[in-house]
Formats: structure tokens, sequence, C-alpha cells
């Protein structure tokens, strides 16, 4: 279990593909609903006002699809709006109301000063006329995407009592082409789909991205030497580490809470796979788990004290936690059902979502970590896999199959909306979505 | 490259030498129409009425085709399928898997490259375990043969690398297997 001759934390800027940001990769994805809850709030999000010198940029157009995109709110289409106010004092209150829409959201654009731009908006409930929302975001004209998410945040939050995840990224791996001559692309892009940037491009399997926690880097499995190893990736300089090349399997990187260590999966010669802890500083490894069984699939539990994995020492494959104290042994956390894998922890720690095998068909299901909830069956599909939570713990991102296509889909953790995201071209596996701040 | 010369001059007759390159595009070579199994469709997805089932090919002429041409065999003489969820090597599989024995004995200087694939349904890094564990169990056979454990390398590539595509039954059997590579 040495490291190989390949040394440790050599960093290769710009090689075999490895880009900063600025890579445009494909078109947006197209969002399907395929089911709703019963009742969508309405709401106007009127077109903003451009000041003397501002943008034109529709920051309505873009908090309108991030909120009809969660099927929570229904915006009202814009021919059917008989004024455009831009501010609170232009609000014809029973006008709207006669509209049948419960909120208003109005704002405009100014340029304050060369390359600024200020964007204002307020948030008025049409029944009481009460104003739940009034903020100016100071930002430039490559801002105003982000600002524009930073919107459909803040009035999620306070129409519904969620914090929003519209103003987060998300990575996942792009496959292109046909069997055997493919291209395997790591892309990061917007939580909506817009924006995908290609980070790394190989084409030799990419695997496993996983998030850091402060959102700036990305730890991820490489095959680009025929042989797996895992790569740590600064997504702002396009800056890589070379982490883990023991000899057999490197897989399945994991960030510790704080993110100074990295779970990850390896293997002995006889192919034997156990979890080991990496302390990314004094490059140290901790044997974590000891069992001829495969030992996959590390996930951190929010104190930092644990780890989560897939284990099949009992048979099929079982979601397992130990504690990092020496001589810890693990304890089973799964009984319901002949396979469950892949474990993603909850924001809060709360909830485990995972793959879980129903009949012959895979699906993602949670189990309550803490109360009597117990385990639940999310979705519907039959090659559900690669579950992801959200950062406000209100969705779960997931991969599955339409048309034989790998594509991401949605849904909300109480299971009420579930979405589909189809990417114009090739087949897209293991969505991870990163942490607030990973703008 | 002199090991490379070396080797080929241990094997018999001119055709080693395309064999011995592995999945290297070499100049003049045409690109492998030996990819693709028997019974599959060139385009992948497999049309109605397609069948797909691994053949053993175990007979003799494939056999000697085996010892002779190293990579450069149809895909089912190097390529060893597996039951859903299972490594263990059906006896079927143990003539193939004597002549590459076989092969590789008489050539110390050979070294081979057991990928171990999955179909791609379940967790992907569950996955690789399991692909992992078929490339283990093809390495213990060869090793039990008589082949020296530095002749054998292993990957494990899970559901990445599929052989065919398709979301159907003959597809996935396609997949779940281990691809003896030998290596330049």
């Amino acid at each position: 279990m040495n490291d190989t001759a390949r040394s440790l934390l050599l960093t290769v800027c710009c090689a075999l593909g490895v880009f900063a940001f600025g890579a445009r990769a494909h078109a947006a994805f197209v969002v399907q609903i395929t089911r709703g809850q019963t009742v969508a709030i309405p709401i106007a999000i009127v077109p903003f006002a451009a000041n003397a010198g501002a943008p034109a940029f529709d920051v309505a157009a873009v908090v309108s699809h991030d909120l009809d995109g969660s099927a929570r709110f229904k915006s009202m289409d814009r021919k059917d709006m008989i004024d455009l106010p831009h501010t609170g004092a232009q609000i014809v209150f029973d006008d709207w109301k006669r509209l049948n829409v419960d909120y208003v959201l109005v704002g405009s654009l100014s340029r304050p000063a060369p390359g600024r731009v200020d964007v204002s908006f307020e948030l008025y409930n049409v029944l009481t006329q009460q104003r739940l929302l009034g903020y100016q975001i100071h930002t430039d004209d490559a801002g105003l995407r982000l600002a524009s998410h930073q919107i459909s945040d803040k009035v999620f939050e306070a129409i519904l009592g969620i914090r929003g995840a519209f103003a987060t990224r998300i990575a996942y791996v792009l496959v292109l082409g046909k069997i055997p001559h493919q291209t395997f692309q790591l892309v990061v892009a917007d939580a909506d789909g817009e924006n995908p940037q290609v980070v790394m491009q190989s084409g030799e399997p990419l695997m496993s991205p996983a998030w850091s926690p402060d959102g700036k880097q990305l730890a991820y499995v490489s095959f680009e030497d025929k042989l797996p190893s895992i790569y740590v990736q600064t997504l702002k300089t396009g800056a890589r580490q070379l982490v883990s090349a023991t000899a057999g399997v490197n897989q399945a990187p994991a960030w510790s809470p704080h993110g100074h260590r990295l779970a990850v999966t390896l293997s002995n010669r006889a192919g034997n796979l156990d979890v080991f802890v990496r302390d990314l500083a004094t490059h140290a490894l901790t044997r974590i788990t000891h069992n001829p069984g495969i030992d996959t699939e590390p996930q951190w539990a929010p104190d930092g004290n644990s780890l989560y994995f897939t284990s099949d020492r009992d048979g099929g494959p079982q979601i397992f936690e130990v504690s990092l104290t020496p001589g810890s042994r693990p304890r089973r956390i799964t009984f319901q059902g002949s396979y469950n894998a892949r474990p993603r922890l909850s924001p809060d720690g709360s909830h485990l979502a995972f793959v879980t095998r129903v009949g012959g068909d895979f699906r993602i299901a949670t189990l309550d970590l803490e109360g009597n909830g117990g385990m639940r069956v999310l979705t519907h599909g039959v090659f559900d896999e690669s579950p992801s939570y959200a950062p406000n713990g209100a969705e779960i991102i997931y991969a599955t199959h339409q048309h034989g296509r790998g594509v991401l889909a949605l849904v909300s953790t109480d299971g009420r909306v579930q979405q589909t995201l189809v990417s114009p071209e090739g087949d897209v596996e293991e969505p991870v979505w990163g942490p607030y701040g990973s703008e | 490259m002199k090991r490379l010369t070396a080797i080929t001059l241990m094997l018999t007759g001119a055709l080693a030498l395309a064999g011995c390159h592995g999945k290297t595009a070499v100049k003049g070579q045409p690109t492998s129409a030996t990819e693709v199994p028997a019974g599959a469709t060139t385009g992948g997805a497999g049309g109605a009425g397609t069948s797909m089932t691994p053949m053993n090919g175990a007979n003799g002429g494939s056999l000697q085709a085996v010892a002779q041409n190293g990579n450069n065999v149809p895909r089912e003489q190097r390529t060893i399928y597996f039951d859903f969820d299972k490594s263990e090597i059906q006896p079927k599989y143990e003539p193939i898997i004597a002549a590459h024995a076989q092969t590789l004995i008489a050539n110390p200087g050979l070294r081979i490259r057991l990928e171990g694939n999955t179909d791609d349904r379940g967790s992907r890094e569950y996955n690789i375990g399991l692909g992992e564990r078929r490339a283990q169990a093809v390495r213990r056979a060869l090793m039990l043969q008589g082949v020296a454990d530095s002749q054998i390398e292993t990957v494990s590539y899970g559901a990445e690398r599929p052989a065919v595509e398709g979301d159907n039954p003959e597809a996935w059997t396609m997949n779940r297997r281990v691809d003896m590579v030998y290596l330049p």
C-alpha cells in the first residue's frame, strides 16, 4: 500500500485538458418537471427597469426560470401583465389581486460608476400589501447572473422559509461520443445547469467529483494513465495536485468537513478495497476499515468524527458507520432491502441519501438517522444513482437514464417535486451539488 | 521498444507485432474490427431481434490464435463474462484462461492487464469494487495455472468502460466482463 514512484502532490497546470474557468461547454439543459406538487404559488416577476447606462440583462427571466424550475412557484407570463412597475410605490395591488397573483417582485438596474451595476429589488405580498424584501445588490456586468440567482434565493426564503440554493453550483461528468472513442469531461455549472464550464477533459474515464467544503476545489478520480488516480483541482486556476496513486484502486474521494483530510478507497495487491484517510498537509495515511469485503464510498459525518461507507461484508452492499477513534467497530445502518450503496449525508447530518434496489430497479432513498422516520424511497426510476443533497437540504440531485441517455434529475426531499434536466448531448453522470459559496 | 522487439521475436509469425501493441494505434494497422463481439450490431444499442450472447470461443483453432496473437484475437477469446453481482469464473471459460496462461508462461517477458468491468446499474464506486473482484478472480485463475504474478496487472473500470451501449439485459450481459489486454 506504499505510494508508487508517481510522486505525491505533483502540481500540474493546464496539462492534459485541465482548464481554469473559462472553457465554455455545451448549451444549457432543458428542465422537465415530471411530478409537481398540486399547488404552485402564483408570483409576478416584473421585468426589471434599466436606468440610464444600465445593462439590458434580463434579471426577471433568470428569477422566473429559477422559481418555475423549483416547481413550487408559477410565474406569470409577461404578456398577461397590465403594467410594469419597478418600485413598490408603482404597484397597483388591486390589479394584481384580480390577476390572481399572490406575490409581486419588482426591481431595476442602474450604473453608479463605470463597470459597476446596482440591482434593486422589492418583494410584496399582494393580499396584505406588505413589503417582504427590499435590497440592493452591488455587482458588475459579469455578476448579473449570480445576482439574479441571489434574488431567487431571497424570494424563495421569504415565501417558503427555506434558504434557496439557486446561487450555487453543481459539478458532473459528461461523456461524449460513442464506444470505444469517448471523451470524458468534468463540468461545473450553475445550479440551474446554465453557464457550464469544462474543467477537465480526458479520453479515459473521470469519476466521483467531490467539492471541497469551501467550494474552491474539486477532488476526482482520473484514469488518464489507464489506472485510477485521485487529483485535487483548484477551479479558479486549473492547477491540480495528484493526491493518491497507489498501486491498485484509488477511488471515492470525500473531503472532511474542514477540508484538511480526504477519505479515499484503496486496494491491496489481492484487490481488497478498504477505506483510508489521507491528511492533505502531512500526507499521512490512516487505514479505517479492515475487512475482506468491498469497503468503499466513504462520507464524513458533519462533526468529522465518523465515516459512513458502503460494504458488502454481510453479503450484498449495505451502509455502515465507523467512528474514527482507533479500534472502533463499524455499525450497520441500513437493513431494508438487499442493495443500499453510495451514502450521502444531508447538510444538517439528519438524513442519509443513497441508492437502493427495489426489485430490479435502482432508486434513490433516504434514511432518517435521528428519529423514527425510517427509510423512504423517493424516486421511481430504473437507473437512478449518485444522489447529492442541495446545500439547503431541500432537494437531491441524482443521475438517471432517459431514452437510453444519462440525464440529471432532481427530487425534493419530501418527494413531492421531481424534475429532469436533459443535456443537449452526451451522457451526464455523477452530479454533485457544491456548498454555499461555490459561486 | 527493445523489450517489445524481443517479445515479438519470441512469438510465432509476423502477426504477433500488432497483438503486442495493445490499444496503441499502429500505423497501417486497420482499426480493430474485432472489438465488437460476434452477434452484436456495430451501432451498439442492439436493435430488435439482435441477440448478443457471450461466446466462449473454446475450440482448438481459436485457442491457437490466442496463443499466437495476443490482443489481435476476437474479443470473445480474451474476455471472460460474469453473472450479475458475481465474480466466480464459469467453467466454460477455463479453456480461454488456460490458453492465455500458456501464452504467458511460454513468454515470461509478456505482461497482461486484466480490466474488470460491470454493467452500468447501481452505484458507480461499488461497481469499481465489483470490477476489481472480477479482475482478481481471473488473476488468481492465471496464477493457479503457473503464470507469474509479475506478468499480471489489474484495473477496475467498473461501469465506466462498457463494451456495448444499451439499457437492456443483453447489453448488461456483454458489459459484465474482464478484458485481457496484452501490454506493450
